[in-house]
């Protein structure tokens, strides 16, 4: 597995899904918050973020989240995010954070939660 | 008991004041925890609050300026390690840091300024200190078995 990062962006369903890869950290963050912020740009803003091949987050990566999150919610969207590793659902968790996001297993599953 | 290293080893790690550096920080700090008998969830927490005391300096000690240089010194003691990093930024005032109340800071929107209180919930001991204009934090982790 490559620790370097990246992401890819795809539409599925007036969905903005990211899929991330590697690792999110200050060096790399500025890559997620430029996709995020391209998302809500455009006015869509219903992301999904899909966590599968991410293998490390930081605090900056999940700044990025909290600094769009209310953005995306007033415009009746959201940010949810799914297929977290263990290791990077307790990063969320240390930071008490899984309590204001929507964080499921799977990706239908999460494009299902969608309104 | 998995330690396989010798007690009161010591070892040095200097990077420039740069974020593409962090993902170095992290393959020391994971090599010398890991070597140190941590287990996996341990060592990750470890590798994230130094990639956090790292990426402060970053920003707030150094201002990003580029041409500086972050110590890191890595002591493995009898049941601990400590980590001590050094710079010459910015006089750093940890008290004057507010713990971060999150509800009240997605609404404002911020999006900086978690690293500190992560690393006071992972570090068994986190210390601040300034001395010959050089920020020293000191932080040490116990092990469990």
């Amino acid at each position: 597995m490559s620790d370097k990062f990246s992401l890819s962006v795809r539409n599925a369903a007036g969905i903005t899904i990211i899929d991330l890869q590697g690792e999110l950290d200050a060096y790399t963050a500025p890559l997620l918050e430029e996709a995020v912020q391209k998302s809500i740009t455009e006015k869509r803003y219903n992301i999904l973020v899909n966590f599968k091949e991410l293998r490390y987050i930081a605090s900056a990566g999940i700044g990025v989240f909290m600094a769009f999150i209310q953005e995306t919610r007033d415009n009746g969207g959201d940010i949810k995010m799914c297929n977290m590793i263990s290791k990077i659902y307790k990063s969320f968790d240390n930071h008490g954070f899984t309590m204001f996001y929507e964080i499921l297993q799977h990706e239908d599953e999460a494009i299902k939660k969608f309104k | 008991m998995k330690n396989s290293t010798t007690h009161n080893e010591q070892l040095h790690f200097t990077i420039p004041s740069q974020t593409q550096y962090l993902h170095d920080v992290r393959e020391f700090i994971t090599n010398a925890a890991t070597t140190f008998g941590f287990n996996e969830d341990e060592t990750h927490n470890i590798v994230l609050a130094v990639d956090e005391a790292c990426t402060n300096i970053i920003e707030h000690s150094y201002q990003y300026a580029k041409d500086k240089k972050i110590v890191i010194d890595v002591f493995l003691k009898k049941n601990s390690l400590e980590i001590i990093i050094t710079d010459t930024g910015k006089k750093f005032e940890p008290d004057t840091i507010p713990t971060p109340n999150l509800e009240e800071y997605i609404q404002q929107r911020k999006q900086g300024g978690l690293g500190l209180f992560l690393i006071k919930k992972i570090m068994d001991t986190v210390e601040f200190s300034f001395q010959e204009n050089k920020n020293i934090l000191r932080m040490v982790k116990h092990r469990s078995s």
